[in-house]
């Protein structure tokens, strides 16, 4: 296995492992420049958060509960069947491996397909921040900031979702993208919490 | 990411079985008025949650130390990042105008 190990790998690598664990490293180092990225998000988050905290506990009431919890279930399956698409893939099983991306694509489809009807019932309840935003629904001023934040926050991950759908598409079975699938999951564990369940207990 | 640092099948749907189960604790904690405690146990689900999918689906249980060490500096970064961040804020004397 070494010997034919070496003859596959790029020639700056001294053998095939090395060259795997290279690239597993660097998939770590972007994941890391993306938990920045989106941790710019959530520090902004924290911070309007803590100036206007009754605003936010009454914008995060308006969310639609049960939408949200269905689409965590929903990315919660699509990371196992990514996990199971590089099992298959790492055992060589190319049939398998393929079914379980194909299904990690169609739950990913699914969470996108509801966050475009929850979209559709926010604008349609004059929610979307800008000139036609409803601030009459709302006792406390800073809704909108909550609101501004949801778009940009839900919406930046639905994009991420979307790069994601695409490398799936393009690459059926290299193993490396699965764990890109997997931080999408946990951006949005993250998000589930403080925008959707934020206000529930009033 | 070799074979051997793989979990198994029955190890990944025991992970989503868990992830199942602090999602639905978390949505029936948020239903309670916890008072200052909903935040924090909010949270701790995310975090705990955050920590199956890394540890089982992403196979960092088992990486090499240097992977440890390099998600580790993430986590610090992220932290400082929004503890900096949050400590700025709730030591000023007045709320920056921007912000009103």
């Amino acid at each position: 296995m070494v010997e034919e190990a070496s003859a596959l790998a790029a020639q700056q690598f001294e053998d095939l492992h090395q060259e795997r664990e290279t690239v597993g490293l660097g998939m770590w180092v972007f994941l890391a420049q993306e938990a920045m990225f989106f941790g710019g998000l959530f520090t902004v988050y924290t911070v309007y958060r803590r100036l206007h905290r009754a605003a936010f506990l009454e914008a995060s009431r308006h969310l639609d509960l049960f939408l949200g919890t269905t689409n965590t279930v929903i990315l919660l399956v699509s990371s196992l069947t990514m996990a199971l698409a590089v099992h298959a893939a790492q055992r060589g099983r190319g049939r398998a491996c393929a079914a379980h991306l194909a299904s990690t694509m169609l739950l990913a489809a699914a969470f996108l397909a509801l966050k475009v009807v929850e979209y559709g019932h926010k604008v349609h309840d004059g929610l979307l921040p800008g000139e036609g935003f409803n601030a009459g629904l709302f006792r406390h001023a800073g809704a909108e900031l909550f609101y501004s934040l949801y778009f940009v926050m839900t919406g930046m991950h639905a994009l991420h979702m979307v790069v994601g759908i695409a490398l799936m598409a393009f690459v059926l079975a290299r193993a490396l993208r699965g764990r890109y699938w997997h931080f999408v999951d946990l951006v949005w564990i993250f998000l589930f919490p403080l925008l959707y369940l934020f206000g529930r207990h009033a | 990411m070799s074979q051997a640092h793989a979990p198994t099948v029955r190890g990944l749907f025991g992970a989503l079985l868990a992830l199942l189960v602090l999602t639905g604790l978390t949505v029936a904690a948020a239903l309670q008025d916890l008072g200052p405690w909903n935040d924090l146990v909010a949270l701790l689900f995310a975090g705990s949650k955050a920590l199956v999918v890394v540890l089982v689906f992403m196979h960092a249980r088992r990486a090499e130390p240097l992977i440890w060490i390099f998600a580790g500096i993430g986590i610090a970064w992220l932290l400082l990042l929004i503890g900096g961040t949050v400590a700025d804020f709730d030591t000023r004397d007045a709320p920056p105008p921007w912000t009103e």
